[in-house]
């Protein structure tokens, strides 16, 4: 086993429930190297919601709260409340973020309260055994759009930018190492940070949505399918924007501007 | 020379390791492991150079790289 | 900057006020609420008082997400409340769960309005008593307070965050618009004291707040003692689910809170709870002709108009009627046992609610050879006093 997964896995849980090829345990091995590099274990707590990505953080040995179809969000926002010195990983799919949990995403973006949320995109919902998600791309067949998806694709990078998110980049699972150092940066950056992971289930999607069948391949296509965004730089239409998509450093946290304002109105009370 | 080992425990014969590799060092083997799948074999060891992708993108941590990234190489 | 918010001392004020006084004495240092009627002065006054006190307000984006993050607040060593009425309660039914399952202390005040959907929000009810027991899915016991005062709208806030922390679980404070909006002069107590039990009930899981180093998992599915989760093993699960009811089912008595008064020498007995405790009480007045001081001037007009208004036989001295209230302060859970051991020499007992009469189906089911008489009342008034006296006389068979 590896040496710093057994650092921050619950060994007696193993093996994780996530099917062979996984997405999500890529992302959970680029979250234990960022939690590691920037040396926040006691510091740390991670949230989840329901779903294949709820589970990430369930093995970690760190303080975990794993919650209600949607409301993630809702809870680290009060736990970030109470413990604002601390930071708070958020994980989360795409079902449960876009679909259910919208409200609370769009709501924590717009108050630009400091929180991580990794969004696990794996264009399906996993768990149930693959129905259709807003991410899902149209015309792929599902459980529950057997003649091909009509419904229109939610971007939730372009969705919380538009609600004032602070930072936000978007990576998949073929590229880990960039996708650990935004982790990194979003733990760091004091404001909402929204990381996208496309991710592949090979199981429950496959060829019917990604094209191909085997993890390997589908992170291949990842690979191919992306072009890293810089500004200034045109993207060509067909491929999907990855990297680092805003960055916004001067964004007033809200906690700040809470205990701003509290701060002000003491001094005018003198 | 590093040294790979492969965890019967974690690994659930996913391949994407078999892919990572710049070296190609795994390859398939007929042996199982816990979750009733074939599972890599590290056969070429010497010719690695500890970039760790392998540790990073195995989804179930079930690949361990003990070594120093050689010089020359690196 | 941590500062007392509440002096000791008599002042008036108006339930929902009182609530917010009693939660910042009791610790609570996290409110997340949303704006519905009639419970908004609560988050109004809570925007106010809970900065100044040191502690956090947030306005969230709706009911669930302020149920949602009351819970993450009480894991992150915050005491947290909120407070709703009808319809956001019932958006509130899936963290309530959550927190019964995952041992969470939180309060909720639920400020009844009348129902179903958005019903009445300007008029009271008490339609909500089943839904704060049986609101949330799955197998859970559930504790509520219902005040009757806005003395004890302070006291069972107060109570309830003990209770809460005591049984590591949520509790409602099931009052009405009645008690939430009317103003009366009460004591409160003297800054904050940040009531903690000196000891939590044995089958309840044990405090461990976030970031104290220990690694907790906190999981809704149903868990063993460390958090991994058993929802698929059946034996376990029901082992699990067993605990985590009997840590407040094995102690009704203990929960339980029951004032009566002129009970003694009754044969029939008004059962009431929340507000309609009021009406009951001038109810039983009227019955034993006692001339109180302190009863209103409403009561005094009801009375004029009782004396006036009916035939010459009516105008009996109804001193001789043996009439008494028993007031629930705790209707969940049920407080079976003390509930008979009340009404032992009691023949009739007269249960009037304000609702279509769901509060009586307990009480009849407890007390099954007693002449149980429902008086409900839709609409969103309060029972009169002599609406229930007239009950009671029917019911008595006393000649009019």
């Amino acid at each position: 086993m590896n040496k710093l997964y057994e650092k921050y896995i619950k060994t007696d849980s193993l093996p994780t429930l996530f099917c062979p090829g996984c997405g999500n345990g890529i992302i959970q091995m680029a979250a234990i190297n960022a939690i590691e590099n920037l040396g926040i274990k006691q510091d740390v707590a991670c949230v989840s919601g329901i779903g294949c990505s709820a589970w990430i953080p369930c093995y970690l040995k760190l303080d975990v709260m794993h919650t209600l179809h949607g409301r993630a969000i809702a809870f680290a926002e009060g736990l970030k409340f109470a413990r604002p010195d601390k930071k708070v990983i958020v994980f989360t799919g795409d079902g449960d973020c876009l679909a259910i949990g919208g409200n609370h995403l769009i709501h924590a973006a717009r108050r630009n309260i400091d929180l991580t949320v990794i969004m696990v995109n794996n264009y399906i919902y996993g768990m149930t055994g693959g129905q259709k998600s807003p991410a899902t791309p149209k015309g792929s067949m599902t459980k529950t759009s057997p003649f091909g998806s009509v419904d229109e694709v939610i971007d939730g990078c372009e969705l919380v930018m538009a609600m004032g998110a602070s930072y936000v980049a978007r990576w998949t699972t073929a590229h880990p190492v960039q996708m650990e150092k935004a982790i990194r940066d979003g733990v760091s950056h004091n404001g909402f940070s929204f990381i996208e992971v496309l991710a592949q289930c090979p199981v429950q999607a496959g060829k019917n949505v990604y094209g191909e069948k085997d993890a390997a391949s589908i992170m291949r296509n990842f690979k191919n399918n992306t072009y890293i965004y810089k500004e200034g730089v045109e993207i060509p239409k067909e491929k999907i924007r990855v990297g680092t998509l805003k960055h916004n450093k001067n964004a007033k946290e809200y906690i700040d501007k809470v205990e701003w304002v509290m701060t002000a109105r003491e001094l005018e009370r003198r | 020379m590093a040294k790979i080992t492969i965890d019967k425990v974690c690994c659930k014969g996913c391949d994407i390791c078999l892919s990572v590799c710049p070296k190609k060092i795994f390859v398939r083997s007929k042996k199982r492991n816990n979750y009733g799948t074939n599972m890599p074999d590290a056969q070429n060891a010497d010719e690695c150079v500890v970039c760790r992708m392998c540790e990073r993108m195995c989804p179930d941590g079930a690949i361990n790289v003990e070594g120093e990234i050689k010089e020359n190489e690196a | 900057m941590d500062k007392s918010a509440t002096k000791a001392g008599y002042v008036v004020l108006q339930g929902n006020e009182a609530c917010v006084k009693a939660a910042i004495y009791a610790g609570c240092r996290f409110f997340a609420g949303y704006p519905i009627t009639p419970s908004t002065e609560i988050i109004e006054m809570m925007s106010e008082e809970m900065p100044i006190c040191g502690g956090a307000f947030i306005q969230m984006e709706d009911e669930i997400a302020s149920s949602c993050a009351i819970v993450g607040a009480r894991w992150g060593g915050k005491k947290a409340m909120t407070a709703t009425s009808g319809p956001g309660f019932t958006l509130m039914q899936e963290a309530i769960g959550y927190a019964a399952v995952t041992e969470t202390p939180v309060v909720i005040v639920n400020v009844q309005r009348g129902g179903p959907a958005t019903g009445q929000p300007t008029l009271s009810s008490q339609q909500d008593i089943y839904q704060a027991r049986y609101g949330s899915h799955g197998d859970y016991e559930m504790i509520a307070l219902a005040p009757s005062t806005v003395q004890e709208m302070y006291d069972f806030t107060v109570k309830a965050f003990e209770l809460a922390e005591k049984y590591r679980t949520p509790v409602v404070l099931l009052a009405d618009e009645v008690v939430g909006h009317m103003r009366e002069k009460i004591i409160i107590k003297k800054g904050t004291m940040d009531v903690m039990p000196d000891k939590i009930v044995g089958t309840a899981s044990p405090r461990a707040d976030f970031f104290t180093g220990k690694n907790v998992l906190v999981e809704g599915q149903l868990h063993d003692e460390r958090g991994r989760r058993i929802g698929h093993l059946a034996e376990k699960s029901g082992e699990f689910i067993t605990k985590l009811n009997s840590k407040i089912s094995n102690n009704v008595d203990l929960i339980t809170d029951i004032k009566t008064y002129f009970l003694e020498d009754s044969d029939t007995a008004i059962v009431a709870y929340g507000s309609v405790e009021r009406p009951a009480m001038d109810a039983v007045r009227l019955a034993r002709g006692i001339k109180d001081d302190r009863v209103s001037a409403t009561v005094k007009f009801v009375k004029n108009v009782f004396r006036k208004g009916v035939p010459a036989a009516m105008r009996t001295d109804y001193s001789h009627l043996k009439v008494g209230v028993i007031k629930i302060n705790t209707p969940w859970p049920f407080p079976q046992g003390e509930l008979r051991r009340l009404t032992r020499d009691v023949k009739l007992v007269i249960v009037p609610e304000m609702n279509i009469g769901k509060y009586y189906r307990e009480i009849e089911r407890a007390l099954p050879d007693k002449k149980v008489v429902s008086l409900p009342k839709c609409g969103g008034n309060l029972h009169t006093p002599k609406e229930i006296l007239d009950t009671v006389l029917k019911e008595m068979g006393v000649n009019e």
